[in-house]
């Protein structure tokens, strides 16, 4: 691909993330949204994110792991087991990437799991 | 947007910085990682710099780059981007209740920079969309403090991973820091049985359905994921859920 080429396509590309991020309220014309589907989109937001990481904690190479010893499973555990620890107060947050981190870590890099 | 005085003054904006706050090293971690794997895909500094200022979308410039990188045609690599992006279609259904209110170009400029952590904090902030112009100025002020300084902090993070890419080690992991903030999030949303049930659903048929091309498992299991919802909602276990 020319190079002229190449940065069209990236500012292509910008113009998807626009599109997308926007698309329903690009135009202001109503649109006939039935009542269960705007009901619906309360459970989208925990979905998104659950589809996002689960797969990233119990899949290696485009399968289900089969082995526990998985630095993954015990650092995201571990963070989330923080969280409820501290009923979501303060920086619970943050105390998740930390907590989760400090379990990871030594297990993926010392025991290479 | 975040330029607008009426919002950068507005205590709101200040509240959404501070939300964001709390998962940055997760978005460092995350950007600095999207940096690191555009260049070493084979992209140069300057197109893998071009993509991070202005695709803003760690999840479409890494499914891109190995197409870019081989040449592959332009409405091919168009076409993957968009797919890999849908759910920001489902999160754009949501966002428009709350939105409609601003002019176009408002809409589209907070809309641009609003990626998943943004918009999952924001609802979770404001269930309801304001209906008076004083609920409007806080959410979008709000809007705009969280999504400006989650952008900053990608931006940065992400340019200091294209231009070292050689001198940063990916096989230590850090890119799990991503996956952790999500976790974090991800628990504070989890308040209510069906929200439990949205995630187990969600988790369980993204897994089902990875094999998928363009990402597009992460649609299937949010459709699942609601449709079991909206099921389940009329069943006396939803308690609390029902209004």
């Amino acid at each position: 691909m020319a190079d002229v080429w190449i940065y069209l396509t990236v500012a292509a590309l910008g113009a998807v993330t626009v599109i997308t991020r926007c698309f329903f309220f690009i135009f202001e014309r109503e649109l006939p949204f039935p009542a269960w589907a705007d009901r619906g989109l309360r459970y989208a937001p925990i979905a998104a994110l659950s589809a996002v990481i689960i797969p990233e904690i119990v899949m290696r190479h485009g399968a289900l792991i089969t082995d526990w010893r998985d630095g993954r499973i015990f650092g995201a555990a571990a963070g989330a087991a923080f969280y409820f620890w501290r009923r979501g107060q303060g920086q619970a947050v943050l105390g998740t990437i930390v907590v989760g981190m400090a379990v990871y870590l030594p297990l993926h890099m010392g025991l290479g799991w | 947007m975040f330029f607008d005085p009426a919002n950068y003054k507005h205590p709101a904006f200040k509240e959404g910085m501070r939300d964001i706050s709390s998962v940055a090293p997760g978005i460092w971690a995350w950007g600095l990682m999207t940096g690191v794997a555009m260049v070493q895909s084979g992209l140069s500094v300057e197109v893998a710099t071009a993509m991070t200022l202005l695709v803003y979308a760690g999840s479409s410039q890494l499914a891109v780059t190995p197409m870019l990188a081989a040449g592959a045609p332009f409405w091919v690599v168009l076409a993957t981007a968009f797919c890999v992006n849908l759910r920001f279609v489902v999160f754009s259904m949501h966002l428009r209740h709350y939105l409609l209110a601003w002019p176009r170009w408002q809409r589209l400029c907070v809309g641009y920079i609003t990626a998943d952590m943004s918009y999952v904090m924001f609802t979770r902030r404001f269930p309801q969309p304001a209906d008076d112009a004083a609920g409007q100025r806080a959410e979008m002020a709000y809007l705009s403090g969280n999504s400006f300084l989650n952008w900053i902090g990608w931006q940065i993070s992400s340019l200091v991973g294209v231009f070292m890419a050689s001198q940063i080690p990916i096989h230590w992991g850090l890119g799990f820091a991503g996956v952790l903030a999500l976790v974090g999030v991800m628990c504070s949303l989890s308040d209510t049985r069906l929200r439990r049930v949205s995630a187990g659903v969600a988790g369980a048929a993204a897994v089902a359905a990875f094999a998928l091309p363009l990402k597009l498992n992460i649609v299937v299991a949010i459709a699942a994921a609601v449709a079991m919802c909206l099921l389940l909602e009329r069943s006396p276990l939803a308690g609390e859920e029902r209004r």
